[in-house]
């Protein structure tokens, strides 16, 4: 990373010079990735538990990180390597349409609205939406959040879910997690709401903070690549049906949920 | 283009408003900040030249985005809780008073000169020849280049996007990630940016031409 | 107290000057890019080429008066779409340029102005053309004049790079972000610390912008 942008002035004439003219719908995701034997992907690096960046390394880390780097061994053989690119709620599918990453791997829900642009692959994450609370809040469930502030994430359809299930809450909008946590800790609003594997993670960080009224919807995640790029999905399908038959996906489960209290993480365990 | 504006039109004007709203009451605030402090950078007490220098340095020197993140997140953990509007309007107005000052400072020390002596020996105390003869002058140079400062404040009020101030920019961002449509929906908003800032834009370089 | 000590552990400390780095990094390239674009600009539109400067005029107005923020996300959203698909740093960098170069050549082009109105005409008299007036006579010094501004400009631009956190940039604000987001207990220290560095950085710039100024005149 570092080393590359030096040369940026360079690349950028390369890539005006290149890059023009080529419609990525037209080229194949998964044999571009093959010849380059890298898969750059989207991940998180504001969601602790899945992708969070690391001060000591400036690396993203996480259950979907590492689920990329496996599924990119299974596809790529054992030589192939995995880049990562770190994405927003709402950077990512722009940055997936436009090609600047192959594939979005970062707590992303398969919905019917971002089918109609995106493809996914089967779910290889269940997760449910919840509430973050602080742990002397009066919150017991969704049904008391009518008249109080509920803080989501631009992009995340947890804005869109909240809406519905609580259409007299007051729905506010930051950047990323980090943020989202912090104007909570603010009292900016009264809960937090996304799924509940992201809750977990910010309530280990943060005690006195605790996950409430277990899940209001299903979220099935899974793993986005452009429309039409199905050679690619049924490749990440194979490699994460691999992943449960040969035990890799629940010590994954167990390397990063094992420890998260109040996480049932053995109900995630797939054969 | 047409489809998203037409489809979020209320949304989009609702956004227009509180960032109109943001920036004129920005724009009042930190005139009379800006002059308060403009006043301390040149009166003869040193304690106060130097609380007015220094005020003027921090604001001009730390990003608007930090001032108007330190209001909203962490004010309210430690002092007062400050809703995102609030906040956004609030680093505003800090961050554009300095900017204020310093034109203000400039415009008393371009008129002060003999005036402050003359006034001052027909009687005048210093505060009435500050108040009746310099400050006048002062606010002439100006009253022009304000209409400037409101234009930056509309630019500027995007800020009230990382801090859900319900502005323009946050409006956008909600709507690019329900549509998907990124680019449109960043589009429309620079056109309604752009119909708000161009005009006074236009019409303040009109008057430049006209007095200068 | 403690929270203060274990914010300011080797780690985030390290982690927070990277940032200081990336901003530093896009800030220098962002400004000598703009600087010289910028004033091509700015004659370009003083100049009165034919269709040139006024297009190139109505360009800038229009960049000029959009949020910076806009600017970013065409940047990194909007380039893919004409074949260029900028990593982050790099977009920063192109945005900050654009934005900048455009408020420059405002500069440029009314600080030429300002001196042009007398020595242009006693240049040419003397039988200079328009070129040779502008480079020999008028450009000096205006940007003798423009300096101040120019540097109170480029300390906009600092400041401004922390705007790109939006893309997650890795340059300060985004780290120090990162860094409260670890800890909540955190945030009081990184604030004070991106004030205090911001600080740094800006008023040295300022300083040595009045120091030029005061040299020059």
């Amino acid at each position: 990373m570092k080393k590359k942008f030096w040369l940026f002035p360079l690349l950028a004439c390369i890539l005006m010079l290149t890059g023009c003219g080529k419609s990525l719908s037209d080229q194949s995701v998964l044999n571009n990735a093959k010849q380059a034997n890298t898969i750059v992907w989207g991940v998180k690096g504001d969601v602790k538990l899945f992708g969070l960046i690391d001060v000591k390394d400036g690396q993203q880390k996480g259950f979907d990180v590492d689920m990329a780097k496996h599924i990119t061994k299974h596809i790529l053989g054992p030589q192939g390597k995995a880049e990562f690119v770190t994405t927003t709620s709402q950077s990512r599918i722009p940055l997936l349409k436009n090609g600047n990453v192959d594939a979005v791997i970062a707590t992303m829900s398969i919905t019917p609205e971002r089918k109609k642009i995106i493809s996914f692959s089967k779910s290889y994450f269940d997760a449910g939406q919840s509430l973050l609370v602080p742990k002397d809040s009066s919150i017991k469930s969704t049904k008391d959040l009518n008249g109080k502030t509920v803080i989501g994430v631009v992009g995340a359809n947890s804005v869109e879910n909240i809406k519905k299930v609580a259409p007299r809450a007051k729905v506010i909008e930051l950047q990323d997690y980090a943020q989202a946590m912090n104007a909570l800790k603010s009292h900016q609003g009264d809960a937090l709401t996304t799924d509940n594997g992201i809750l977990f993670g910010l309530a280990v960080q943060n005690p006195g903070y605790e996950v409430r009224g277990g899940t209001f919807t299903v979220e099935p995640y899974g793993v986005a690549v452009n429309k039409g790029q199905t050679s690619f999905t049924e490749a990440v399908d194979k490699a994460v049906l691999e992943m449960q038959h040969d035990g890799e996906y629940n010590r994954l489960i167990k390397k990063w949920f094992g420890d998260v209290p109040g996480f049932k993480y053995k109900e995630l365990y797939r054969r | 283009m047409i489809n998203i504006f037409s489809k979020f039109s209320s949304q989009l004007f609702v956004g227009l408003g509180w960032t109109i709203l943001s920036s004129v009451i920005a724009l009042f605030f930190s005139l009379i900040i800006g002059t308060i402090f403009a006043i301390m950078e040149v009166v003869p007490s040193k304690v106060m030249r130097v609380i007015g220098h220094a005020y003027v340095e921090i604001m001009r020197n730390i990003p608007l985005l930090v001032i108007t993140m330190f209001f909203y997140l962490v004010i309210p953990m430690y002092v007062v809780k400050i809703n995102g509007f609030t906040a956004g309007t609030i680093g505003l107005t800090l961050y554009t008073s300095a900017f204020i000052a310093e034109t203000i400072r400039s415009g008393i020390q371009s008129v002060s000169g003999g005036q402050m002596e003359g006034a001052r020996s027909t009687g005048m105390t210093y505060w009435q020849a500050m108040r009746y003869i310099i400050l006048p002058q002062a606010f002439k140079i100006v009253i022009p280049p304000l209409g400037n400062q409101f234009v930056n404040l509309v630019k500027n009020s995007s800020v009230l996007a990382f801090v859900a101030g319900f502005d323009l920019m946050y409006q956008a961002n909600s709507i690019a990630s329900t549509t998907f449509d990124t680019i449109n929906s960043y589009l429309v908003v620079g056109v309604l940016y752009l119909i708000v800032t161009l005009p006074i834009s236009y019409y303040m370089r009109h008057l430049e031409k006209k007095l200068g | 107290m403690q929270n203060w000590v274990n914010a300011f552990s080797w780690l985030n400390v390290r982690f927070l000057l990277m940032g200081l780095w990336v901003t530093i990094y896009i800030s220098v390239i962002s400004v000598i890019l703009s600087f010289i674009i910028g004033s091509i600009l700015g004659i370009i539109r003083y100049s009165k080429i034919k269709y040139v400067s006024a297009i190139v005029g109505f360009v800038i107005d229009i960049i000029r008066n959009i949020p910076l923020l806009l600017i970013i996300f065409f940047t990194y959203f909007g380039l893919p779409n004409f074949g260029l698909r900028p990593e982050t740093i790099p977009a920063a960098i192109i945005a900050m340029t654009v934005f900048e170069s455009c408020m420059i050549a405002e500069i440029v082009r009314s600080g030429i102005q300002s001196v042009s109105i007398g020595q242009m005409e006693g240049a040419r008299s003397t039988g200079m053309s328009f070129v040779q007036a502008l480079w020999h006579v008028v450009l000096p010094q205006a940007y003798k004049n423009m300096i101040p501004t120019i540097i109170s400009q480029f300390v906009s631009l600092i400041k401004d790079t922390s705007l790109a956190t939006i893309i997650v940039v890795p340059e300060m604000m985004q780290h120090a972000q990162v860094i409260y987001g670890q800890n909540a207990n955190y945030i009081l220290p990184m604030f004070a610390a991106l004030a205090v560095l911001y600080f740094a950085v800006c008023f040295t710039l300022s300083i040595v912008g009045s120091m030029i100024g005061k040299h020059l005149s």
